[in-house]
């Protein structure tokens, strides 16, 4: 009960620092407004074939907006070593990885939020699919990605090129998830009769999510050693 | 109140401690000496649970470190060279955070009542990177005893400070003495260590090379026999 108390408070610290500063969620959010407005160029949305391109977008933008909050999340903690205040607390390392979990979700969820309508909007693209499954596939890509994402990043955070070093070892790892959602996703938005096929790749993914998660809460204890 | 027997921690290839037994007693308030390099800090980093011990035992209170570590964090105060606190939180913030995270009851009273005590209740609600090195000492310190910890563990608490905030850290560490603490400081600073502490402990290369206590604060006697370990044989 603990784990899950003190992991609140440190995901409320994290949200309540984004509130002040606005450095990740404002970054974020402007990376996936330039990506969609270049994509919206680049592609004609009048063109039938250009619906295709959307799924693909969608996840381009999380993966690399999620990276943007992932590199911050531990370096936040190197200045002033607060980081060692949060080790010499009472609590768990995967207290404070579960912390970090959810607020990088949280934001991730808020850049989605922002940003899929905009896309649709621009693209001009008429929501023909399912709904609730396309919701389920965006919320177990990104559990899956952020999850990942948050152990690899609290890992990189003591390297010296730690930017370069999280998107290195995160995209080999997280590379059945991507490929699973962003099939699922188009299966979901633009060929729904094949929702059973959709069903499949969301199965994985969910698989994927819950054994990644699982395991890199048992590991945090091991990354986190000063 | 702390027991270590033969400690050792090894990093890469080197030996930082070298099998260190030390025993302290609840409420004895202890100044740990030594030349830079000697392990000082690794020890309290040790104790503070931040560095796992490559061998050796730890008990504080009794209980063994490797197995409850978080009811020995409950314990403890850190205050190392950092200040470990939030830039962008006002110490009032930075204190409730620290407080709801050890499980402090009425934390935002708590917070205030300290802020007070060390002086700065006119920039409680103040982002602390505006602060001066001795302000922020001065919210550390709070941040250390938020819990009421019946463990400091200081790591050079001194450097860098100004009369004043020299002056209210020393009594903190009186008055947390007064409450029963035990306290261990890692410091160069002789003359703070005479004054506040009635034991100390010189380090050289790892190992414990003298351990004695001090009567009427006298300097005079602690350097002597820092001299006598450290400068007088290198």
């Amino acid at each position: 009960m603990n784990l899950f108390r003190t992991a609140l408070f440190l995901a409320k610290k994290d949200l309540y620092s984004e509130l002040k500063t606005k450095q990740i969620l404002t970054t974020q959010i402007i990376f996936a407004g330039l990506v969609i407005v270049v994509f919206s160029f680049a592609f004609d949305p009048a063109n039938n074939t250009t619906k295709a391109v959307i799924p693909g977008v969608i996840w381009v933008i999380i993966v690399f907006a999620g990276i943007l909050g992932l590199n911050r999340s531990f370096i936040s903690e190197q200045r002033n070593d607060t980081m060692q205040g949060l080790l010499v607390a009472p609590m768990e390392a995967a207290s404070i990885y579960l912390g970090k979990f959810l607020a990088n979700f949280a934001m991730m969820l808020v850049v989605e939020i922002v940003s899929i309508p905009f896309l649709f909007l621009l693209f001009d693209f008429k929501f023909l699919g399912s709904f609730p499954y396309f919701i389920l596939v965006i919320f177990l890509g990104s559990f899956g990605f952020i999850a990942i994402g948050t152990f690899l990043a609290a890992l990189a955070a003591n390297s010296k090129s730690s930017e370069m070093l999280l998107p290195l070892l995160l995209f080999p790892i997280t590379t059945p998830i991507l490929i699973g959602v962003v099939q699922a996703t188009k299966i979901i938005l633009t060929n729904v009769e094949k929702l059973s096929s959709a069903i499949a790749w969301i199965q994985l993914v969910t698989a994927y999510d819950v054994i990644f998660f699982v395991v890199c809460f048992l590991l945090i204890d091991y990354v986190l050693e000063v | 109140m702390i027991e270590i027997k033969k400690l050792t921690k090894q990093a890469d290839n080197k030996l930082i401690l070298r099998g260190v037994d030390l025993s302290i007693k609840k409420g004895e308030t202890v100044a740990i000496l030594g030349p830079n390099g000697a392990g000082k800090s690794t020890l309290l980093k040790v104790l503070a649970t931040l560095i796992k011990p490559t061998s050796g035992q730890v008990l504080v209170n009794g209980l063994d470190l490797k197995k409850n570590q978080i009811e020995i964090k409950k314990l403890l105060g850190y205050l190392p060279h950092s200040s470990l606190l939030y830039d962008h939180y006002s110490p009032l913030e930075n204190l409730v955070f620290f407080g709801n995270i050890y499980g402090v009851k009425d934390v935002e009273q708590k917070a205030i009542n300290l802020v007070k005590e060390v002086g700065l209740t006119f920039f409680l609600n103040e982002p602390i990177k505006n602060f001066s090195r001795g302000m922020i000492q001065r919210i550390a310190i709070a941040r250390a005893i938020v819990h009421d910890p019946e463990v400091l563990l200081l790591d050079e608490p001194h450097t860098g400070l100004d009369q004043g905030a020299i002056s209210i850290l020393n009594n903190v560490i009186v008055s947390m003495k007064e409450k029963g603490a035990t306290t261990l400081m890692v410091t160069h600073d002789f003359k703070q260590a005479a004054e506040i502490c009635d034991r100390v402990i010189i380090v050289k290369n790892g190992k414990i090379v003298d351990d004695f206590k001090i009567e009427n604060r006298n300097l005079g006697f602690v350097s002597e026999k820092y001299v006598l370990q450290v400068e007088g044989i290198s």
